[in-house]
């Protein structure tokens, strides 16, 4: 392919790329810019698109009126919490279905798999009475329990797709130089495994950050992470623009700069291997 | 690889996963079935019994039950056809080389990343809102009536905001089954006097099939269960306007304390799901041979 | 030290059988060369012997202790693998240095032995590289430098050569004969090529379908094939093998002669033939023809010999050099 592309086409691509890019990422961009208004500027007509007094203002209101920081460690421990339960958990199980597979290991993998398919609210009944009962309503505890199994067969998949991608050989030349099962897993396997390894994590902190059925019913004033803060400005009377977007700004950023770095790892991981 | 010893480690290996994951499905599937058969009310507690099918008879009879089906079927279907059409087309461009392709692949996915309850909040103030959002004043521009999106269509505008959340979805993965589109075969093509139409017909939209095959049924998992762009937007309403068999069945249990009857509703969701889970299963596991 | 003995060996998969049962005995310092058709077992046998898998049956003795429940590390032998194996993210220092690692030597221990295997094995400047940054060649020699650090009772080479492109192969043959006559190790090669175990071989062992045909030297099997499948499989070209009237003749089913001893002529000979294709190799010369009442025969002249497509040829096989076998395939 070092066929030469005329200029022409490619400024004309370049001018029907950067406007489509432009619309579709306007909602986002507009709540940054959002952010840095007053409340009365935020819902100017006409709206001030770049000359307006930009100011920090709602930043410090979000925190000290409704504590924001605390929502947002919430999400911290929630998110990290299950994912690293999750791979604690998956990584053998992966490791053993990639390496060591048996007649049965398809099926369980297709029967981890389907459990991901289930809809939450086919047991949202019992898992919200199971909760109350044991106190786990508006816990981290609980929500990181919660998030661990409905991601762990993402997890499971993932890793097992990495996993597989490893010759079976390597680790077979490990085992005939000398090295244990315990030699084998921290010398050869995880090092080869670590990039796989880091993926999965990443994908699996999104998902979980942005979790927003689970995370909405199971959780209120304490235990809420920044997808059930957020809505609680849904209700009408909360018409607070600048500060939504100054909270939403916070919520979103970490999160859009890791799967600004992941996105080859979220198809794979998202389609279960079956898109690479 | 298989010696009696790795193949023991293995099962022990795979046990802890298994056995959290079989707990998590059976046990409060189990309870919702059993729930599903009781007449079961939270405001009325100790009052539970026997009910047989009658929840369900309730709930499949229930005018709010027919609404909450077709919602969903247009909600799903409407996201799905706007994100395969979208989201090829973007594909297709974002394939073309161009100035700071980079920059705006970034742009053109960065909605993914969006919490639910941030974008539906945002749309629903900062694009949709009646006086004060940018599509009233874009309307007004052009010198048009500003529309009030979520009373006056509230489903379409639904639709809208989570068929911009995968929007990204479908346009990532239908870039990355083009980019694996062997460079050879579209020169081939070309060779055989084969123009860019006819080369995306016989050539290109084939290679994406799998990938769009991929495409709807991974997001239909997903859409059967969209509940926060609801619950922040619209709440369901006006009406049952915009009420999905998810939010319904959220409102019959958590609004209206109807432990059987939200139960009854949850299994006809798992069946609904299920019809689609079979099909995905089937391609994903296709897949695990090859 | 190292030999090996298999007794009553036999592997299955499931319901598969893939190696019925097989006695075998691998002399210390011998080179021993498992050949057969792809699939017939070969990989299957040697990892077997390497514990990669369990027999399913039988005995694995290495220098007479029983070694068949022991672990590939214990059993103090190097495999070369077709893949080569090496480790991605180690530089070729740490892949040869690894097994040294793994039996917890002294640094210093492990630097000299490292550094003459690199010698060797002509990898000095490449000690820092990773295996991506190597040719294919080099990577082999990393491989086999992994595997004679240790100093094992025996190699193992599972295919080792069949990544390389032809004239490679060629090199990389001579390198590892020369090297089982340095260091006098038992080896035991892997190959679906008859011409590696030919020229490699003390021993080969031919296999079909998982069963030992026959045992030799390279020039006993040459010269003693104990049945068709052998006598097909060794020689290049493959020796003739006419049924029907031609062998009946000689009363038997089925009668082989290498092409190497079918004299040819323009003139005269007892067969008469028209050629079919004739392939000048400079050195030797193929013709092969259609022959009346016998069929197809390749028949290989020394230097050039002047024929074409379509013309008239006649052969005369040496008759002591001719191999009849009976209805079962059994040389007779
Ligand atoms: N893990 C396995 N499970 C089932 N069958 C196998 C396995 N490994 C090898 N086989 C079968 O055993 C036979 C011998 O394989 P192999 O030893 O690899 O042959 P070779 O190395 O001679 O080409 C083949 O028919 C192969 O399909
Ligand atoms: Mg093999």
């Amino acid at each position: 392919m070092a066929r030469a592309i005329s200029t022409r086409r490619k400024l004309t691509f370049t001018a029907i790329g950067w406007l489509v890019g432009f619309v579709i990422f306007f909602p986002i961009l507009w709540t940054v810019l959002t952010s840095f208004k007053t409340e009365g500027e935020a819902i100017a007509s006409p709206p001030h698109f770049l000359f307006f007094d930009w100011t920090l203002q709602s930043y410090y209101e979000v925190q000290s009126r409704s504590n924001y920081f605390k929502h947002m460690m919430n999400s911290v421990v929630i998110s990290f919490g299950s994912t690293f339960i999750g791979l604690l958990v998956a990584i053998p199980a992966a490791w053993a279905m990639a390496f060591s597979p048996t007649k049965r290991t398809k099926d369980i993998m297709m029967w981890m798999l389907s459990t991901k398919m289930l809809p939450p609210v086919g047991v949202l009944v019992p898992i919200y009475l199971l909760f109350r009962d044991w106190g786990l309503l508006d816990t981290r505890l609980g929500l990181v329990i919660v998030l661990t199994m409905i991601n762990l067969p993402i997890i499971v998949w993932m890793l097992y797709t990495y996993f597989k991608e490893i010759p079976g050989e390597i680790l077979e030349a490990s085992r005939m130089d000398g090295a244990s099962l315990a030699k084998e897993i921290v010398y050869v396997l995880t090092p080869m495994a670590v990039p796989g390894i880091a993926s999965t994590l990443l994908l699996n902190i999104i998902l979980a950050w942005n979790e927003a059925f689970w995370t909405l019913n199971l959780s209120a004033a304490s235990a809420a992470p920044l997808t059930a803060f957020i809505a609680s400005y849904s209700s009408p009377e909360g018409l607070f623009w600048a500060k939504l977007s100054a909270a939403s700004t916070l919520a979103i950023a970490p999160i859009l700069i890791l799967g600004w770095f992941s996105q080859r790892q979220l198809v794979r991981g998202l389609t279960f291997g079956a898109v690479k | 690889m298989a010696t009696l010893q790795t193949r023991s480690a293995a099962r022990l290996m795979m046990t802890p996963a298994v056995l959290m994951l079989f707990v998590w499905m059976i046990v409060p599937l189990a309870m919702t079935l059993y729930f599903s058969l009781l007449r079961y009310n939270l405001l009325m507690p100790g009052m539970e019994e026997w009910a047989g099918t009658l929840n369900y008879r309730y709930f499949l009879t229930d005018p709010a039950f027919g609404a909450a089906l077709l919602n969903t079927l247009l909600l799903v279907g409407g996201v799905l056809l706007i994100t395969l059409v979208g989201g090829t087309l973007l594909a297709l461009l974002l394939d073309q080389p161009f100035f700071g392709q980079g920059i705006v692949r970034l742009l053109v996915i960065a909605p993914f990343f969006v919490m639910p309850t941030v974008s539906a909040l945002v749309w629903k103030n900062m694009l949709m809102h009646p006086v004060y959002g940018i599509f009233a004043w874009i309307a007004r521009l052009f010198g048009l009536q500003p529309v009030d999106w979520l009373s006056s269509l509230p489903l379409f505008s639904v639709t809208m905001i989570v068929a911009w959340q995968w929007l990204p979805f479908a346009t990532l993965i239908l870039l990355t089954a083009l980019q694996s589109l062997d460079e050879e075969q579209k020169e081939a093509a070309e060779m055989d006097g084969a123009g860019p139409v006819s080369r995306f017909i016989h050539i290109v939209l084939p290679h994406l099939a799998r990938a769009m095959t991929v495409v709807v049924l991974i997001e239909t998992i997903f859409l059967l269960s969209v509940f926060a762009e609801i619950l922040v937007t619209t709440n369901g309403g006006p009406g049952t306007e915009s009420t999905n068999i998810t939010y319904l069945v959220y409102a019959q249990a958590l609004l209206q304390f109807d432990v059987g009857g939200a139960s009854a509703g949850g299994i006809v969701a798992v069946i609904l799901a299920n019809i689609v889970a079979i099909f995905l299963i089937r391609l994903i596991g296709k897949n695990l041979e090859a | 030290m190292g030999s090996i003995t298999l007794e009553k060996v036999s592997k299955s998969f499931g319901t598969t059988n893939v190696i019925p049962e097989i006695d075998l005995e691998i002399a210390d310092g011998e080179f021993v060369v498992f050949v057969g058709p792809s699939g017939c077992g070969k990989s299957t046998l040697l990892r077997i012997i390497a514990g990669l898998e369990d027999a399913t049956a039988g005995t694995i003795r290495i220098d007479g202790a029983d070694a068949t429940r022991e672990a590939p590390a214990k059993r103090g032998l190097s495999m070369v693998f077709q893949s080569y194996a090496l480790y991605p993210h180690m530089s070729v220092y740490g892949n040869i240095a690894f097994p040294l690692k793994m039996a917890g030597q002294e640094k210093p221990a492990i630097d000299k032995k490292v550094r003459d295997a690199a010698r060797v094995l002509n990898l000095t400047d490449y000690l820092d590289r990773k295996p991506r940054q190597l040719s294919g060649g080099q990577r082999q020699r990393v491989a086999i430098g992994r595997a004679i650090v240790r100093q094992p009772k025996a190699f193992l080479f599972d295919e080792p050569l069949s990544n390389l492109d032809a004239a490679l192969r060629v090199n990389m043959r001579l390198e590892i004969s020369e090297l089982h006559h340095q260091l006098k190790t038992t080896m035991v090669y892997v190959t679906h090529d008859q011409v590696e175990a030919m020229t490699m071989a003390d021993k080969i062992v031919v296999l079909n379908a998982g069963r030992i045909e026959q045992v030799g030297s390279p020039l006993d099997l040459y010269r003693n094939p104990k049945n068709l499948f052998v006598a097909g499989f060794i020689g290049s070209p493959k020796m003739n093998l006419i049924t029907g009237a031609a062998a009946a003749k000689e009363n038997a089913t089925t009668i082989g002669v290498r092409p190497e001893h079918i004299g040819l002529s323009k003139r005269e000979g007892p067969w008469q033939g028209t050629v079919t294709v004739v392939e000048h190799l400079g050195a030797d010369t193929f013709v092969h023809a259609d022959v009346d009442g016998v069929g197809p025969v390749t028949a290989r002249a020394p230097g050039e010999f002047a024929v074409k497509h379509s013309e008239r040829v006649f052969l005369t096989p040496e008759a002591e050099k001719i191999y009849r076998f009976g209805e079962n395939g059994d040389a007779l």
